[in-house]
């Protein structure tokens, strides 16, 4: 018994020291076959399984590009749906590979979480939403209100900064899942739900009867989303933040889904860079960008498939158009 | 002859080979390697975080949080710091755990007994509840009941009033809170005496009725002490308290004491399905004491109450505090599935949003771990000292 428990001892004690050594994603991914991507817990349009079980969605569509930078096929992900409360234990503790949930980019997580945002895939900002019923126009009416609100968001602290700055007071009633916020505020208990804007209309949808909530114009707060990687794996770090750069690069380029095999002979100089040679600067094999954009499509297509205005959340571009179209998205060249 | 006694002896046996020495060895050996097992570990977990930039310390606990919390029962907004947070939860949690086990105890005992009763229908429906309450998870009926609780009633605006100032409605129960005026401290204080005069008072008829067996009616008198005297003053001095009513006001009510429906939907199913398991408990200890010591009480002309209050139950006791010690553990650790329903305990605000805004899970982890073991083990030592205070006493 004692040997027994000794020996359990040693080799506990070397899988300790085994674990610490391995940091290079990438080569555990190509290992694995698949890169694990913590995703929401249903979020229609930026991730959210579907009937079948398959997920879709704009953070979705993030992962999959991922896995065709690295390993050559978009399906090759697996997916574990995180509540917000524990995304980032998940990342730091290498449960999973990536994480794109649509994550607000704030200071505090960068610099003392242990993590790098990849960059932004949705520019959001927080609002409210309430009961055609209870008959306010703005959210500066709401004083004495009770807020339904998703533990361990961002969204808890910008809502008592916007309060104490007005001068009201509120009540927040805090739950673990989006799920269950939504089922509070439907039942009454809140008088209006505050979270990111994108995430009110994909809520909405899900309310027995959507027409009767309405999301004020406030935005109170910048949100900009993105995948998230671990600290102190800049290799993967970079191929995160350069697939998603390639999607916006290929939208600015007019490369899209359909037209990417007939691009590959192009003469343009840029989209030939996209298309085929920089791969080894990244660890990548050389048709990296060429894999994100035939299998996942531009950012473009990505956003109007999900949010945008053939899917049922009909958000408009906004802030996410082009910053050649008036909005924000701007990806560094590649070259 | 000494040398002959020398020879029978055995040998001494070389020192590795002696089972006594050699348990020593290996307990040494285990020691140790547990040692360097914890010290590698932290090691390893404080240099991993280190490399990968993750703070740690304990210094966040003076951050101001920078959120609200739903219910607290000490002063507390968003410039409070995390550390505060801390006891918030804390605080919420041991009244979630105390009024669990209180009303626990109260309905287990009622259903245990009931179950017992010659009374067909009284025993069927203790039967049926037990039954059914102990076999569904407790996440389900938490589920069941918060959204049972917050479906049925109605709305803020179409508020029940149940007399007395009383709002019940899809927000809480709201009750007025009592406003003292000048002088009702005299009443308090009248209040507070009265119990201890009836401690008092309970010891020494104790006393007297051991030494003469006379009886004396404590409990009429320590009603008088306790409730009769305070109130016949407090009318007295023109009944100087107020009440705070609750009334609507915005988009709540405003005023009086609210009480969420997410601490009655979590006090409702951690009473009710722990109910469950006390009354099988009850029923257990009631069972375990010998049909013959009813007959005995009954042949020396004992009352039924009499014989059930004097002679059943405190043997039944004996029996029963263990696993109702274990019932009470449960409770109070099963208190932590609040998160789900929003109820704001350690659990929910401590390891949901402080651990999240501050991301240092381990340091959170554990002193949260270190909250349950602390309840856990004072609710321990106070039932374990219940017990020794019950147990047979053998003369």
């Amino acid at each position: 018994m004692k040997k027994l428990t000794s020996t359990l001892l040693l080799t506990s004690i070397l899988a300790v020291a085994a674990n610490t050594a391995s940091a290079d994603t990438l080569s555990s991914v190509k290992s694995k076959g698949f890169v694990q991507c913590g995703v929401s817990t249903g979020l229609p349009g930026f991730s959210n399984a579907d009937a079948s079980g398959n997920w879709k969605g704009l953070d979705v569509d993030v992962c999959r590009a991922v896995a065709a930078a690295a390993l050559g096929d978009a399906g090759k992900v697996k997916y574990t749906p995180l509540t917000a409360k524990e995304r980032f234990t998940a990342l730091q503790s290498g449960e999973i590979d990536m994480l794109s949930r649509n994550t607000t980019w704030t200071l505090t997580r960068d610099g003392s979480l242990g993590l790098n945002f990849a960059g932004v895939n949705y520019y959001d900002g927080q609002g409210f939403m309430v009961t055609k019923g209870l008959g306010v126009k703005s959210a500066l009416e709401l004083d004495g209100a009770a807020v339904c609100i998703q533990a361990g968001t961002t969204t808890e602290l910008n809502l008592a900064d916007y309060f104490r700055e007005n001068g009201m007071k509120y009540k927040s009633v805090t739950y673990d899942t989006s799920d269950a916020t939504i089922k509070g505020f439907e039942a009454g208990r809140c008088d209006m739900l505050s979270s990111d804007q994108s995430q009110l209309y994909a809520l909405r949808i899900k309310l027995k009867n959507p027409g009767a909530a309405i999301v004020l114009p406030e935005v109170i707060s910048k949100e900009p989303l993105g995948p998230v990687v671990r600290q102190g794996d800049d290799k993967w770090f970079n191929i995160v933040k350069w697939s998603l750069m390639a999607m916006v690069n290929a939208e600015e380029l007019g490369v899209t889904s359909k037209n990417a095999s007939s691009m590959k002979s192009t003469k343009n100089p840029s989209i030939g860079r996209l298309m085929g040679g920089q791969g080894e600067k990244l660890g990548l094999g050389d048709g990296w960008a060429y894999n994100i954009v035939s299998q996942v499509g531009n950012y473009g297509e990505s956003f109007e498939r999900n949010v945008g205005m053939s899917s049922p959340l009909k958000i408009s571009r906004g802030l996410n158009a082009l910053w050649s179209k008036g909005g924000l998205q701007y990806a560094p060249p590649i070259r | 002859m000494s040398d002959h006694d020398s020879d029978l002896k055995p040998s001494k046996p070389a020192i590795w080979n002696d089972p006594k020495y050699r348990a020593l060895f290996f307990q040494i050996i285990l020691v140790i390697g547990l040692g360097y097992f914890i010290v590698s570990i932290v090691d390893n977990t404080l240099s991993n975080m280190e490399s990968r930039g993750i703070s740690t310390g304990f210094a966040f606990l003076n951050e101001p949080s920078g959120f609200g919390i739903l219910q607290s029962l000490i002063e507390f907004d968003e410039s409070h710091t995390y550390g505060r947070t801390f006891f918030v939860g804390l605080l919420n949690t041991l009244l979630i755990s105390g009024l669990g086990i209180f009303f626990a105890t109260f309905l287990g005992f009622i259903m245990g007994v009931a179950r017992l009763s010659n009374n067909w229908i009284v025993a069927k429906v203790a039967t049926v509840y037990i039954e059914i309450f102990r076999n569904i998870p407790l996440l389900l009926q938490i589920f069941f009941w918060y959204f049972a609780v917050l479906a049925s009633l109605p709305g803020v605006r179409q508020s029940m009033s149940l007399g007395a100032g009383i709002e019940f409605n899809n927000r809480g129960l709201y009750v007025p809170s009592p406003v003292p005026e000048d002088g009702f401290s005299i009443v308090f204080w009248l209040f507070v005496i009265g119990i201890i005069a009836t401690v008092f008072l309970a010891r020494w008829a104790n006393k007297r009725q051991e030494l003469t067996g006379q009886q004396f009616p404590v409990f009429f008198s320590s009603l008088g002490l306790i409730f009769g005297l305070p109130l016949v003053v407090f009318l007295m001095m023109g009944s100087p308290l107020s009440w705070d009513y609750p009334a609507l006001k915005g988009f709540n009510f405003q005023g009086g004491v609210s009480i969420i429906p997410e601490l009655l939907a979590l006090l409702l199913a951690l009473t009710i399905y722990t109910g469950t398991f006390i009354a099988e408990t009850v029923r257990a200890g009631i069972n375990a004491v010998s049909h013959g010591q009813t007959e005995a009480a009954m042949a020396l002309g004992l009352t039924r109450g009499k014989t059930m209050r004097l002679i059943i139950i405190p043997q039944a006791m004996r029996v029963i505090i263990p696993p109702l010690t274990s019932q009470y553990l449960n409770l109070a650790k099963n208190s932590s599935l609040a998160t789900a329903i929003g109820y704001p305990d350690i659990v929910a605000v401590f390891m949901g949003t402080t651990l999240n805004q501050t991301g240092q899970a381990v340091e959170i982890t554990m002193m949260t771990m270190g909250v349950y073991l602390t309840i856990s083990l004072t609710i321990s030592m106070f039932m374990n000292w219940f017990n020794k205070r019950m147990a047979l006493v053998e003369r």
